[in-house]
């Protein structure tokens, strides 16, 4: 159970980026999410530039153009929003084959398309690369609170259980003959969550009496103390130290 | 913020509010969430981990099922209001917070540097308006299962538009685009109203049939039975 359990974004490879250590890999994407953040809108280059650095990454890793592609549809929301933000901004209006499209609004529509998408696509080869189990180690080990890895370490656990959970129950109504569709038929739905619910708590008391049972006392055993090497911890800084360095010469540049 | 199709399941993604105010609210949420986990303990002392994350997996799990609300259309539930009436305020603000976090890292949904935005919106202001709503409310309404789902339904509508009027908050300090408040604040109460009424319908009857299966195990009925008790000691 604690090896490797796989999530949905999980592409299972070998790669020098999926070797990296979790803690390392997680601090350079936070990093470079957070430079990519603070960078003026006006400068458009240097957006194209952090793109190029991604795009590095991403063979490096071995990561799908593709893959990412559709994974990156999750920002469609906001999207929509950047489209709407040339209609609905306010202050100096441009004209543009026969629209008047608000400058501020231009702007706001790029800086939501360009720094959404960049975030996104970071955290996607993040997640590409990193199994559930490196993740919150990673957390872990950066002095992430244990109150928090616990709690995920046991929430991604049984997250599949429940999910069976459901579908059993699910199954076992279709079986019987009833397949709630309709909103007015969403009480069968909602009793199957209360279900859900009461076998959820139910198996928490119990799994927590199966660890007291084993000596528990509030406190999991730190299962390695390994860490990761200062050569990966340089490796890595490549991604924000170029990331930061095309920064600064856009600003001065400009 | 917006869930409503299944494929683009979203919270505030990067770069829509800036760096500062993104930055403050950070602080503010792992303040918030410290304080939580002290409060969490006394509910649940050395259980927390494995009871909070299994009704984190609970959360979890319930807004990976999707119903049809109309033909093409499909919602799912939030699940904070919900789990605030199931297992208190702390553990359920956990609880979303985790579910939060390890949707913005291992699903890409959120911005890294939008999490303390999300956390705030809908792990602790959602969660207490909700609350407040359901201590309040559990004072005037039955404490049986048709006062309580009534009292959910209330509840999870106005804890859905409560976290998007934080979001116009968090937009009118740090938005990127001018945009008029008036109307990005009614956009985001009328869709998050929908959006609520289907969590209300679904989280009372859910809140209904665990009161008449195991009534201990309802937070927010078991405080009133605790006082009751004390009074009788008394």
């Amino acid at each position: 159970m604690g090896a490797g359990h796989a999530h949905p974004l999980h592409l299972d490879k070998q790669s020098p980026i999926h070797r990296l250590a979790p803690e390392v890999k997680i601090s350079a994407v936070l990093l470079f999410t957070i430079i990519v953040v603070v960078t003026p809108r006006t400068e458009f280059w240097a957006f194209a530039g952090y793109a190029v650095l991604l795009a590095v990454v991403a063979i490096a890793a071995r990561v799908p153009a593709l893959w990412l592609a559709k994974r990156a549809t999750i920002e469609l929301p906001f999207v929509l929003l950047a489209v709407a933000l040339p209609f609905a901004g306010q202050g100096e209006r441009i004209d543009w084959l026969g629209l008047s499209l608000s400058l501020d609004g231009l702007h706001g529509a790029w800086n939501i398309f360009a720094k959404g998408t960049l975030g996104v696509l970071a955290s996607l080869l993040l997640a590409a690369t990193t199994t559930m189990r490196d993740l919150i180690l990673g957390l872990d080990r950066l002095r992430c609170p244990t109150v928090f890895t616990q709690i995920a370490t046991f929430m991604l656990r049984y997250l599949d259980v429940l999910a069976d959970d459901a579908r059993r129950m699910r199954i076992a109504r279709l079986s019987r003959g009833y397949d709630p569709r309709f909103l007015w038929q969403v009480k069968a739905f909602a009793v199957s969550i209360g279900a859900l619910f009461l076998r959820a708590y139910e198996r928490g008391e119990r799994v927590y009496l199966a660890m007291v049972s084993r000596g528990y006392a509030g406190r999991l055993p730190h299962a390695d103390e390994g860490r990761a090497p200062a050569r990966q911890w340089i490796t890595a800084a490549a991604l924000p130290v170029a990331t930061a360095g095309i920064a600064l010469a856009a600003t001065i540049g400009s | 913020m917006l869930r409503g199709m299944e494929t683009t399941a979203m919270h505030i993604a990067n770069g829509i509010v800036d760096g500062p105010v993104s930055a403050v609210f950070a602080v503010l949420a792992v303040a918030a969430l410290a304080f939580c986990v002290r409060k969490a303990r006394n509910d649940l002392d050395e259980r927390l981990a494995p009871m909070a994350g299994l009704v984190a997996a609970f959360i979890f799990a319930v807004q990976m099922l999707n119903f049809q609300v109309l033909p093409g259309v499909s919602g799912h539930l939030l699940g904070g209001t919900l789990a605030v009436i199931l297992v208190g305020p702390w553990v359920g603000a956990l609880c979303v917070a985790t579910v939060l976090i390890v949707q913005c890292l291992l699903f890409a949904d959120g911005g890294l540097t939008a999490l303390g935005l999300n956390i705030t919106n809908m792990a602790l202001l959602g969660t207490a308006a909700g609350y407040l709503l359901v201590a309040g409310l559990l004072r005037v309404l039955p404490r049986n299962a048709r006062g309580l789902a009534a009292t959910a339904f209330i509840a999870s509508v106005v804890s859905v538009v409560v976290a998007s009027q934080g979001f116009v908050l968090e937009y009118a300090l740090g938005g990127t685009t001018e945009l008029s408040l008036p109307w990005v604040s009614g956009t985001m109460a009328g869709v998050h109203v929908l959006i609520g009424i289907g969590e209300g319908l679904i989280a009372a009857t859910t809140v209904a049939t665990v009161a008449r299966v195991r009534p201990d195990l309802v937070y927010a009925l078991r405080r009133f039975r605790k006082q009751a008790s004390v009074e009788v000691n008394a």
